[in-house]
């Protein structure tokens, strides 16, 4: 399944600049002469038939050769390669935030259901639901660089950089990961083998910890490794935000600039890493719960 | 032999009085009709209530503070570097998000809900085929190629509420299949079939009917998502194109004066922010009172 749905997603990314009509148009610029659009057609391999023209696409893709882009004048694949560290660092940064704000947070809505804390915690898992990230990173902006001037309202130069778009990117996951991490506690909780543990004498402590945690973040666990692979999509607002290089700044780069070869490279990319995860994710919950083990 | 004593039964009501019940009692859901009703009715009346033209620039009248931040009522949110009336675009931006949230879902989910119910239905091939489609779409990032579509075709409204309701529909066929795979398991609609009724009749009076619940539940979810979504695109740059009053585009062009006028991005973005917000609390209500069972 997953590797049919790498080579549907290859065809899309594939076919997405056609959309518009002939991509030599719209590479060449509005104001282009016939003669400058034709040289650019045989340039970049247009006038040839389109299944053509996907296998070798393909078949240089594969062996990591994107073309050059036509806006920064380097190979696709030097770009991307130079990009993609930022936007996985952001990605674990942000991943890493979601897990130690949501799990605690599901826990602590766990150990009392309906309590003051429950009910706080998931007030604010609907608020955040409603904040677009946009608008949060730069209110974020507004109150810690301008106003407290404690951290940087752009770039990664340093570690500080990256606090702003780590929140901005991570607190969008955070909902989901406490509502599971939620759920999954209270499942936990009340069955027979905690019963039986507190019956024995276990510490509350251990118990929660030990007993209850343990099982309680299986899913919890796969879940990050998806949410994982929705915040590459997410980098591209976040990274924008805060001018931060990495690989979602480059694709609304390469889409603003009508940078085709770039703009192809990066949606099959991103598509790829979301497929990796999910499989990953299938991978770990396989790995993490004996059940499903065979 | 006396008759067994026999207590006067209990006054039974009917499920949809039940329901009305709950929603009555449910203040999330009032609360949020409230504001969604007061929104909407913004939207309709828009050329009524506001007090400038949306487009109208004026050279004299840039970057007026807002009535809280020392402005005058004569603007009473200000006007952005334009020296348009931040108010007027407030209230002509209600019509844009509405129109494209509305729009967007409603596409999605009739693609959605044929999917979702053709596969559940008829399981076999076509909900292999069905699944095919939907892990397809979930591993494109939608902003990723909703920014590239629009930006290829031109952004103007009606692609955008195109675009995005292309690539919305993944929760309703996720959603819906499950419901209809749980619906089709029970007893009347093996009834239906042993009555001959057509399929096209089961699929339409019997599955869509136990299955609706639902579809109004993630319609409100993605109605709110295209929202942001649209917000997102024209804050990039690549959405609705200026002058349109967007609150998405609003927050754009606040964007660079934002180290010294930050109301300007405060504005739109609360009004964005409520509207969501409302959205999505009310989709929670609704699904509390259809599906009194399954809360928590």
């Amino acid at each position: 399944m997953a590797a049919l749905v790498a080579l549907t997603v290859s065809i899309i990314s594939f076919a997405l600049i056609y959309m518009a009509g002939d991509p030599a148009v719209a590479l060449a610029g509005e104001n282009a002469t016939p003669d400058v659009v034709a040289q650019i057609r045989a340039q970049y391999g247009y006038d040839r038939p389109l299944p053509v023209q996907y296998l070798d696409w393909l078949a240089h893709a594969l062996r990591g050769d994107f073309g050059t882009s036509p806006y920064f004048r380097l190979p696709v694949s030097e770009l991307i390669a130079d990009r993609l560290e930022v936007t996985m660092i952001l990605g674990v940064l942000g991943i890493s935030f979601a897990l130690l704000v949501g799990v605690p947070m599901g826990v602590l809505a766990a150990m009392r259901p309906n309590s003051l804390i429950d009910r706080a915690a998931l007030f604010i898992a609907v608020v955040g639901q409603a904040i677009p990230s946009f608008w949060f990173g730069l209110i974020l902006i507004v109150l810690f660089a301008v106003n407290l001037g404690w951290l940087p309202a752009s770039g990664a130069d340093s570690w500080k950089g990256f606090v702003l778009p780590t929140i901005v990117l991570g607190y969008y996951a955070t909902p989901a990961i406490m509502r599971l991490t939620r759920a999954g506690m209270i499942e936990v909780l009340g069955s027979d083998y905690i019963r039986t543990a507190r019956a024995k004498g276990v510490k509350p402590r251990k118990i929660l910890f030990k007993h209850a945690l343990r099982n309680a973040v299986i899913p919890v666990v796969s879940l990050a490794a998806v949410q994982m692979g929705f915040m590459l999509g997410g980098s591209i607002v976040t990274e924008s935000v805060f001018a931060l290089h990495g690989a979602g700044y480059l694709a609304w780069q390469s889409i603003s600039r009508n940078d085709l070869p770039t703009m192809q490279a990066l949606i099959l990319i991103f598509s790829l890493f979301y497929i990796f995860f999910t499989f990953l994710a299938d991978v770990l919950n396989a790995w993490l719960d004996p059940r499903l083990r065979k | 032999m006396t008759p067994p004593m026999v207590s006067p039964p209990a006054p039974v009501l009917s499920p949809r009085r039940q329901m009305l019940r709950r929603a009555l009692r449910h203040r999330g859901l009032i609360f949020s009709s409230i504001v969604l009703g007061l929104i909407v009715l913004i939207a309709v009346f828009a050329p009524l209530l506001a007090p400038y033209d949306p487009y109208k620039q004026s050279l004299i009248a840039r970057m007026k503070p807002p009535v809280y931040l020392g402005g005058t009522w004569k603007y009473p949110l200000g006007t952005d570097a334009l020296g348009r009336d931040m108010l007027s675009r407030l209230i002509y931006g209600a019509r844009v998000s509405l129109m494209i949230g509305l729009v967007s879902a409603g596409l999605s989910a009739v693609i959605g809900t044929v999917m979702g119910i053709s596969a559940g239905y008829f399981g076999g091939r076509v909900d292999r085929f069905v699944q095919y489609l939907i892990n397809v779409r979930l591993a494109m990032p939608v902003i990723l190629v909703a920014l590239a579509t629009v930006s290829l075709l031109g952004g103007s409204m009606f692609i955008i509420m195109i675009v995005m309701g292309l690539l919305l529909w993944d929760r309703f066929a996720v959603v819906l299949r499950s419901a209809t795979m749980q619906v089709r398991a029970m007893e009347y609609i093996e009834a239906a079939e042993m009555l001959g009724a057509r399929q096209s009749r089961i699929l339409w009076k019997e599955i869509l009917p136990n299955v609706s619940s639902h579809l109004i539940v993630i319609f409100t979810l993605e109605m709110a998502h295209a929202i942001i979504l649209e917000a997102g695109l024209s804050f990039l740059g690549l959405g609705v194109q200026p002058p349109t009053p967007s609150w998405g585009l609003m927050i754009s062009e606040g964007k660079e004066m934002l180290l010294f006028d930050s109301w300007l991005i405060m504005i739109p973005g609360i009004a964005l922010f409520l509207l969501v917000f409302s959205i999505n609390m009310f989709g929670d209500g609704i699904r509390d009172v259809t599906a009194p069972e399954g809360r928590n």
